[in-house]
């Protein structure tokens, strides 16, 4: 088996414990105090970056790369505990991040920095990263890279990959709880996970330190990289108005909220 | 003027799905509110049981990709067969269901023939002319309302979200487009689980989610997984509901705790699950913290049942909080609901 290089794109996104706000920005919507919400690396695109680490350790002459357009500054902060969990060299595009971006612009600025990754052997290249971004949740950005990158075998919503030969079997999330099983003769290919199969990494420092070592030039270097929405009108970015009033129902025996939700149910 | 296009895949069994139909209802109710006519696209092994049964649409004309290379999802030969219909349709708007298939398939496809996607429409408007698109962002805390420039432009609508169509059947004449279907991937096949252990129901009535409760400690000082197993397969199976879960409750697996043996994070709702669609949920054991009620946006009627009257669902979640014991109060539901 030859290896497989593994770039995985996947940046950052707030915490979801955090409140979020739409607000109309300089540059258009963006989210209230957008810069001083804590952040995490976008959860799908980090089981990516876990099931990567994974393969290449399992599949010898392997690699992975994490490729993260975001603000610099936010993307550093959250670095420095993603990178504690896998080995990776680090590409950065310093950026926005924000749900309000295109996706296809994006795509473009990822597909850039792939091109341009030095020793990138793109008939090795399995190109990884989460379904659907915390923020925009398109399930968009991933399928254009591939295109742009000419890259047509796909899978989404990827829960499993298992090495086979030069290819592999890959399972996707399908309607009501299945999976399709499909395998690819080989690379190149793109894989949209999902939560994949296995639990996040524990935090290793020395990894840390090897990581943040070789990945901090990059960082430091990034270039300013413009992504906006070009032909896309937003007449409006509004929070749901509903908050429900709540009914309390409390010191009632168990038999009588039963019946109570029997009757709804049934009703 | 949009020329638009429906766009849709058969299933196995050579229907539609509701999804399907769901999209078809929007396309043929946007079409009349823009004054113009629309085609139709499909994508399958054999498309005549489809076409026919939606004959009645009021299509101007019906376009298909078909053969065995189509019959099933897969992201190389779908996109070629999107884009081929796309082009055979000169379509400068596309409607299409957010199947998984196509979900998988589409954004790809709107890059290749030159066009942009938005995935996962809720909502679909017509203002001075130009179509309106509502969309979600930030796993569903908050909506936009989006027109854009660039065609053609595709649209995946998502399911439970629009009237079905429902309409005559006819025999409408479907021309065949030809599309590339070399690829590197071979379909096996499907993986699911068997009509009785299956547990999630996309198109039930009622979600049921369990939280990470049913697996603590109860007042007696001790767990009952096995009693809290039965509670649950016992109301899913009586009440034909859906299951989701918690990410708790799910993840315990993963740290070796005793967990509900029929969960997955298939089941998982919320930021990093899936986001169903329901009439009606009921909430169990679960605190009803904000990452996972995102994933209840598009339930219409919440009711909880916890312990604790200051959980997540008591601040504006649920309609209805029942400050209770879950094992008390779902061992009498089944009882009632049995009877
Ligand atoms: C990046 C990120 C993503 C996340 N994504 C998700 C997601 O997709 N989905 C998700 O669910 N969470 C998600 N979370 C986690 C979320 O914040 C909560 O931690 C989780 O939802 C809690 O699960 P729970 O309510 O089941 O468990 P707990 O918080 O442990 O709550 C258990 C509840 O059970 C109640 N209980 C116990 N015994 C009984 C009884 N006998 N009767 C009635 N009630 C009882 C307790 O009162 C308590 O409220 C995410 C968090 C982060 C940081």
């Amino acid at each position: 088996m030859s290896g497989f290089h593994i770039v995985v794109c996947g940046s950052i996104v707030p915490d979801p414990l955090q409140t979020l706000e739409p607000m109309q920005g300089p540059t258009g919507w963006a989210l209230k105090n957008e810069m001083m919400l804590p952040a995490v690396l976008d959860p799908w695109a980090g089981h990516a970056l876990y099931e990567a680490a994974n393969l290449a350790a399992n599949v010898p002459n392997s690699k992975v790369w994490l490729v993260s357009l975001g603000p610099k500054a936010k993307l550093q902060q959250v670095m420095m505990s993603v990178a504690q969990k896998a080995p990776f060299d680090l590409v950065v595009l310093d950026g926005p991040a924000g749900g309000f971006t295109e996706a296809f612009e994006t795509a473009q600025a990822l597909a850039g920095a792939i091109e341009g990754i030095d020793g990138l052997d793109k008939s090795k290249l399995l190109l990884f990263g989460g379904w659907q971004s915390a923020s925009r949740g398109a399930s968009a950005t991933l399928q254009i890279v591939g295109e742009l990158l000419g890259i047509t075998d796909q899978f989404q919503g990827v829960d499993k990959i298992t090495p086979e030969g030069d290819g592999f079997t890959v399972l996707e999330r399908i309607e009501g709880g299945a999976y399709l099983e499909s395998s690819c003769a080989g690379a190149p290919a793109v894989l949209g996970w999902a939560t994949g199969s296995l639990p996040e990494p524990p935090n290793n420092p020395q990894i840390g330190m090897q990581n943040m070592q070789k990945n901090m030039p990059a960082i430091q270097r990034a270039p300013a990289t413009a992504v906006a929405a070009e032909g896309v009108d937003f007449k409006s970015v509004e929070l749901p108005k509903q908050v429900r009033e709540t009914r309390i129902v409390k010191d009632t025996p168990a038999q009588d909220i039963a019946k109570e939700l029997v009757d709804w149910i049934r009703g | 003027m949009e020329t638009l296009l429906y766009l849709a895949h058969t299933e196995a069994d050579g229907s539609l799905s509701k999804t399907a139909l769901e999209a078809l209802g929007a396309a043929a109710s946007l079409a009349s509110d823009l004054g113009a006519g629309f085609s139709v696209g499909l994508i399958g092994e054999d498309v005549t049981q489809a076409a026919n049964a939606i004959g009645g649409c009021g299509a101007e004309k019906f376009f298909a990709v078909s053969g065995p290379d189509f019959g099933q999802s897969r992201y190389s030969t779908d996109t070629a067969a999107a884009v081929a219909l796309i082009q055979a349709a000169s379509a400068t708007l596309v409607l299409a269901p957010a199947t998984s298939r196509l979900a998988r398939s589409l954004p790809g496809a709107a890059q290749r023939a030159g066009g942009r996607a938005d995935t996962q429409v809720t909502a679909l408007a017509v203002d001075s002319g130009s179509v309106v698109a509502t969309r979600w962002y930030y796993r569903q805390r908050m909506f936009s309302n989006m027109t854009r420039s660039q065609r053609p432009w595709v649209i995946t609508l998502s399911p439970g979200c629009f009237p079905a169509w429902e309409g005559e059947a006819g025999s409408p004449s479907v021309e065949a487009v030809s599309a590339d279907a070399a690829t590197n991937t071979t379909v096996k096949g499907v993986l699911a689980p068997s009509a009785d252990e299956q547990t999630i129901r996309p198109d039930a009535e009622m979600l049921f989610v369990a939280g990470a409760g049913w697996t603590k400690k109860q007042a007696d000082g001790q767990t009952n997984v096995g009693g809290a197993e039965k509670l649950i397969l016992g109301f899913l199976d009586q009440a034909k509901a859906s299951l989701g879960s918690s990410k708790s409750l799910v993840d315990l697996g993963g740290e070796g705790q005793e967990v509900l043996s029929f969960l997955s994070h298939l089941h998982q709702v919320g930021q990093t699950g899936s986001t169903p669609r329901h009439a009606k949920g009921l909430a169990t054991c679960c605190h009803g913290e904000e990452p996972h009620v995102v994933g209840w946006r598009f339930i219409t009627e919440r009711r909880a049942v916890n312990l604790d009257e200051g959980c997540g669902w008591a601040q504006g979640k649920a309609d209805v909080l029942y400050v209770a014991d879950a094992f008390e109060v779902m061992t009498k539901v089944n009882e009632l609901l049995g009877s």
